[in-house]
């Protein structure tokens, strides 16, 4: 058994041990590069938080949190990112930078989508320019850029939700924020922009040192105060008085509600002594006296609703039974070891697994065909509501050039005010309707209602309407006498 | 026979596997791969995507009553073992590759475990319910098991 023997003999006994060797080479080098995998994962189990810079009250830049909460950074840049989903999201349209616009996409117009909406606003700024919501990344620019800038002059008063303005409110009210806010909010648009840098940012909900949810508008504050206080509850101060989980409902509230700027001193008003819902808000405007705008085509004393998310989660099932915005919107997710909420704000139906299979155990198949089977439903009854308004406001253009009085479309007006608030209402909500299906096609059913009870007032004058016809003055108040008219 | 034995290629592959089974028995005691052979919930927290399960579970009804085998894994010892060795298959592809989603769901088949866990333990009450035909335990009683 030696090579002279055997000159291949070494050879053939020699290569089964090479591919062994082999073999078991690649098995080491397998298990090693387990063992730093399992080192990595109970690493990771650690969970450390190093604070490398401190944050105060005056930290409103983004990127220096970030030093300190990188995850939750990276996330929140992500609302910059654009995505459609059936109903809702936003597409990139490309466009060309102007001197005054220097947006290089912008999101697809609603109103060149449905242009029943132009004659809905006609005579208000939305008729020039209402796009797709796009994330909280874009909302600075968006507002500053749209041209209902440049249709009419917007207050200072704009900037609480369309800025990080906390630290620029503290700064304007020498560390008072309701005088920082009195003073920002009749400002000229131009003035206001030139004191805040960012859009929404950490500051505006988290308290710098321990990080918990704190409500830093004023406008919340009181319309809280407000609603509170209409069901009995005196003095009530969220940052004080609520749970965790109503905070991570009521941070976002600070601006996805109904409000209006009241008065010459364009106080942010969030209307909601009366309550939350919709009539409710519709009665607060009534017995205020407040239009938005007399309508250009009708004569009517019109009110514009804003996005009423947080008032329309309050009469769904998910409200009821405690899930709050952050539970959808920035669901729980895993980076690393980490739990973190997901600061990428955006749609549920872009995010199924975490969003809504925490709790609802289908197949994501399943759920987004449910949210869509509602949101379909939603859609076709809207636009039977849209139909109706428009006809009623037809009818009453045709009335006021056929020379009719004031006092005798003065019936037909009020029920255009209230078909087309609550129309606008449900359709500036940003859910299609699936924040609250019964309660959104409720309102859609009064509306259509009261659209088509304008129409019969206008054909009988002995027509009685459901609801009593309330008179809103559509000439402005002289300049001195206070706002509120009576 | 000796000289052969001694021959380098020999001595290579015995180093080798020397160094495979060295490394490989250091990982499973880093692992602590034999607690997965036990009961102890505490084992099935071993990976830190199962510490929300293991605290749902303290916090949940029937932590006085049943551990993580006793639902998650049939009664029978070789299915027992089976089951055991499937999920652990599963689980670890899953945790080293980082490919799994933040909710994790049953896989239809754990859900029959779960499932027949039930009936096991509660035959008494079931056995008069099921007379009209299957039903899910879990699909009402969801939060026994953990705390939701």
């Amino acid at each position: 058994m030696t090579a002279k023997q055997n000159p291949a003999g070494p050879a053939r006994r020699t290569w089964p041990f090479a591919v062994a060797f082999v073999v078991v080479a690649f098995a080491a080098a397998g298990l090693a590069a387990l063992l730093v995998n399992i080192s990595g994962r109970q690493a990771e189990a650690k969970n450390p938080t190093v604070r490398v810079v401190e944050l105060t009250d005056e930290t409103v830049d983004p990127a220096i949190w970030g030093k300190d909460f990188p995850a939750e950074y990276d996330l929140y840049r992500k609302t910059a990112e654009m995505g459609k989903t059936r109903f809702g999201g936003s597409e990139a349209m490309p466009r060309v930078p102007t001197l005054d616009d220097p947006r290089t996409s912008v999101s697809q117009s609603k109103i060149d989508e449905d242009p029943r909406l132009k004659v809905m606003w006609a005579g208000y700024a939305f008729a020039a320019d209402f796009r797709e919501d796009r994330g909280h990344a874009h909302m600075l620019d968006d507002q500053g850029f749209t041209k209902r800038q440049q249709v009419v002059k917007q207050p200072g008063a704009c900037m609480q939700c369309h800025a990080s303005v906390y630290p620029a409110m503290m700064k304007l009210g020498g560390g008072d924020l309701v005088k920082g806010f009195e003073k920002m909010n009749p400002m000229p648009y131009a003035e206001a922009r030139k004191l805040v840098d960012h859009p929404v940012a950490c500051i505006d909900c988290h308290e710098p040192r321990t990080m918990t949810l704190r409500i830093s508008r004023p406008a919340f504050l009181e319309g809280m105060r407000a609603l509170k206080a209409s069901q009995g509850v005196q003095s009530y101060d969220p940052n004080t008085m609520a749970t965790r989980q109503e905070m991570r409902a009521y941070v976002c509230a600070q601006c996805h509600v109904e409000y209006y700027f009241k008065g010459p001193e364009k106080r942010l008003v969030f209307p909601w002594a009366k309550g939350l819902g919709a009539d409710q808000i519709l009665a607060f405007y009534d017995e205020a006296g407040f239009k938005d705008w007399v309508h250009k085509e009708t004569g009517a004393p019109v009110l514009k609703a804003q996005h009423p998310e947080f008032e329309t989660w309050s009469q769904g099932v998910h409200a009821r039974s405690g899930v709050a915005c952050a539970d959808c919107h920035m669901p729980y997710m895993r980076v690393g070891g980490q739990k973190v909420s997901d600061h990428h704000v955006r749609s549920p139906l872009l995010n199924i697994n975490r969003a809504c299979q925490g709790c609802h155990k289908w197949e994501e198949k399943e759920l987004k065909e449910r949210v869509e089977g509602i949101q379909t439903k939603f859609y076709s009854v809207r636009n039977q509501a849209m139909d109706a308004l428009i006809s009623l406001i037809g009818d009453l253009k045709a009335a006021k050039a056929a020379g009719r009085s004031d006092k005798d479309l003065e019936g037909a007006r009020y029920l255009q005010r209230r078909g087309q608030f609550l129309l606008d209402f449900v359709e500036a909500e940003n859910s299609t309707g699936f924040h609250a299906p019964q309660e959104t096609m409720r309102l859609l059913s009064e509306s259509i209602d009261f659209s088509r009870q304008g129409q019969i007032a206008l054909r009988d004058p002995g027509f009685k309407p459901t609801v009593e016809v309330v008179a809103i003055a559509t000439t402005p108040a002289p300049a001195p006498v206070p706002p509120l008219v009576k | 026979m000796l000289a052969h034995l001694l021959s380098l290629p020999a001595l290579a592959l015995a180093a080798s596997l020397g160094v495979a089974a060295g490394l490989g028995g250091y990982t499973f005691v880093f692992a602590k791969g034999s607690s997965y052979a036990s009961d102890a919930p505490a084992a099935c927290a071993n990976c830190h995507v199962m510490q929300s399960r293991y605290d749902s579970w303290r916090s949940g009804p029937h932590h006085a009553a049943a551990v993580c085998n006793d639902c998650h894994t049939p009664a029978s010892p070789a299915a027992k073992y089976l089951v055991k060795a499937l999920n652990g298959w599963h689980h670890s592809k899953a945790f080293t590759s980082g490919d799994y989603p933040d909710v994790i769901l049953m896989r239809e088949s754990s859900r029959a475990v779960v499932e027949g866990q039930c009936r096991h333990c509660h035959a008494d009450v079931v056995a008069s319910m099921e007379a009209g035909g299957a039903v899910s335990c879990v699909r009402c009683h969801d939060s026994v098991g953990h705390l939701r």
